[in-house]
């Protein structure tokens, strides 16, 4: 009885802590970026482009990477959606339990702990293959690569809670797997699939390593797909490599900038959800 | 003497290597309700969802026999799956509404038979809501989520939904063993109703449920029929030793 007491307590304890240890550290880096960035965040760093002696600490803002950032992101989340979700309704209707399922999941599972780096160096090796240079289509492709496994492995896992009663219902009107899975899977998983296309976004558009070869880097706003792009990490890591503290005032507000979109994105896509959640089934 | 709308011929189910149902051969009369009966675990429902290949959706089944449906074998080669389905109707112990509007629930058989659309869809929707006895609680808000309905009400969605495909044949698996004593009863009603015009499987293992529907017995015991015939015999005369130790009470 007493020894179960002290068992309890202790994990407890060891619960708390851990929860209070991350909730602290997340605390932390978002007090830093918000107190750091706020000072040096101003309405030209959002609505103007660096111009000539930006880096050494003169007029100009990221405009540049903000809109390079959300093409990059953005086309990247798009073309992975239209992907991940053949592929995740193909994993649970047409390939359950099988051996072809389980050798895709097991792929998808070490290319979602693949450092983006990775997907970087592939992606510059295709395109020096191709003869394309750095492009704001190549950047989407690299971070539609990083961000594929993330969301179809989300979608898999929701796509598979689904109880087998409510497509046996489906099937039993005479509806082929097709017309199930668009007609009734899709909508009753509609929730969690937009949570897995925002943390695949924010995945995306968080990440430098594999934007810094595909996409390269420009002070202008992107104008073509064929172009180079800025974005958001690599702004903050170039403000932050310079020797000026004023610069690197800016990297965090650039920082601020960038934690802002995830998190304004990730309130709004709450808002739909709730809004689509009416349908679901329980 | 008309032939029996549904005849099961060496049945024969595994799920894996377990052997669910044993070289079952029995006539299914039609219209009329035919009550499939037997303890928990003796095949009944595998036995029902055999009759519109429902049970092909599990992995590891495997079934062999025939199975006519007004004569023609519907596990045949080249016999579309889906068309079996929309002639054999489905009522599942729990309801399920799919995640949609009441209207689109009922609406969703026939869309994707493309049948009607429009006010013509809008008629076939209010006929089955009727049919299933929900339509005055629900006629002022179709758009609502099905899911916001009572279980009872759902169960009756779910009814509508399924007659909403005009199917030959309804599958009932303990329809009512999910509701309360009057959504039961209500089910009931509809069922002795609709068994005019259509043929009516029911799976329970509520003897005295059977004994108020079924004109027509099948009794299983462990993955063999021991019995089957019109109710008024079975129930009043059984043959088998089994089957009068089941009604009596002593087994199962």
């Amino acid at each position: 009885m007493k020894k179960c007491r002290v068992v309890e307590c202790f994990f407890r304890v060891l619960m708390i802590g851990s929860t209070a240890l991350v909730l602290g550290s997340l605390i932390l880096i978002l007090g830093t970026v918000v107190w750091r960035g706020l000072s040096a965040l101003n309405l030209a760093m959002l609505t103007q482009t660096p111009k000539g002696g930006y880096y050494l600490g003169k007029e100009g803002g990221i405009l540049n990477a903000i809109v390079g950032s959300l093409y990059l992101a953005g086309g990247a989340t798009l073309l992975a959606l239209t992907i991940s979700l053949p592929i995740a309704l193909y994993l649970n209707l047409y390939a359950a339990r099988s051996r072809r399922g389980e050798l895709a999941r097991l792929a998808l599972d070490v290319l979602w702990g693949v450092p983006s780096i990775v997907y970087g160096a592939f992606g510059f090796t295709l395109m020096v293959w191709l003869g394309v240079r750095a492009s704001l289509l190549g950047g989407i492709i690299a971070l539609a690569l990083l961000e594929l496994p993330i969301m179809i492995r989300g979608m898999d896992e929701a796509i598979a809670m689904i109880p087998v009663a409510l497509k046996e219902a489906s099937y039993a009107l005479g509806a082929t797997r097709l017309e199930t899975a668009l007609k009734v899977v899709v909508r009753q998983t509609t929730p969690a699939l937009l949570t897995a296309v925002l943390l695949a976004f924010g995945r995306g558009i968080g990440d430098a390593a594999a934007v810094l070869f595909t996409a390269g880097y420009t002070d202008r706003l992107p104008d073509s797909l064929f172009g180079p792009a800025a974005s958001l990490p690599l702004a903050v890591f170039f403000q932050l490599g310079t020797p000026f503290p004023a610069v690197q005032e800016r990297a965090y507000a650039s920082a601020l900038v960038l934690t802002v979109i995830v998190l304004a994105l990730s309130l709004i896509s709450r808002r739909l959800a709730g809004r689509l959640n009416k349908h679901v089934v329980r | 003497m008309q032939r029996p709308h549904i005849q099961i011929r060496d049945l024969n189910v595994w799920y894996g290597p377990h052997h669910a149902l044993k070289n079952i051969n029995a006539d299914i009369p039609a219209r009329g309700i035919t009550a499939i009966i037997g303890p928990s675990g003796c095949g009944k429902s595998t036995l029902l969802k055999s009759l519109n290949r429902l049970l092909e959706e599990n992995d590891e089944v495997r079934v062999t026999g025939r199975i006519l449906l007004n004569g023609q074998d519907i596990y045949q080669a080249g016999v579309d799956v889906t068309e079996v389905r929309t002639r054999i109707g489905l009522l599942a112990p729990k309801p399920f509404p799919l995640p949609m509007s009441i209207y689109e629930n009922v609406a969703y058989g026939p869309r994707i038979h493309h049948r009607g659309n429009g006010k013509g869809l809008d008629q076939v929707v209010e006929r089955h809501l009727l049919q299933a006895g929900l339509w005055e609680e629900v006629n002022d808000r179709l758009k609502a989520p099905a899911s916001k309905l009572s279980t009872g009400q759902q169960q009756r969605l779910c009814l509508a939904r399924a007659l909403a495909v005009d199917p030959e044949v309804l599958l009932c698996d303990e329809p009512t063993s999910a509701l309360d004593p009057i959504s039961a009863q209500r089910i009931e009603a509809q069922l002795q109703s609709l068994k005019q015009d259509m043929t009516i499987v029911v799976v329970t293992h509520l003897l005295r449920q059977a004994r108020r529907l079924a004109d027509h017995i099948i009794f299983l015991w462990l993955g063999e029929l021991v019995e089957a015939g019109p109710a008024a015999q079975v129930f009043g005369a059984p043959q088998h030793e089994r089957t009068r130790a089941y009604l009596s009470g002593d087994i199962g």
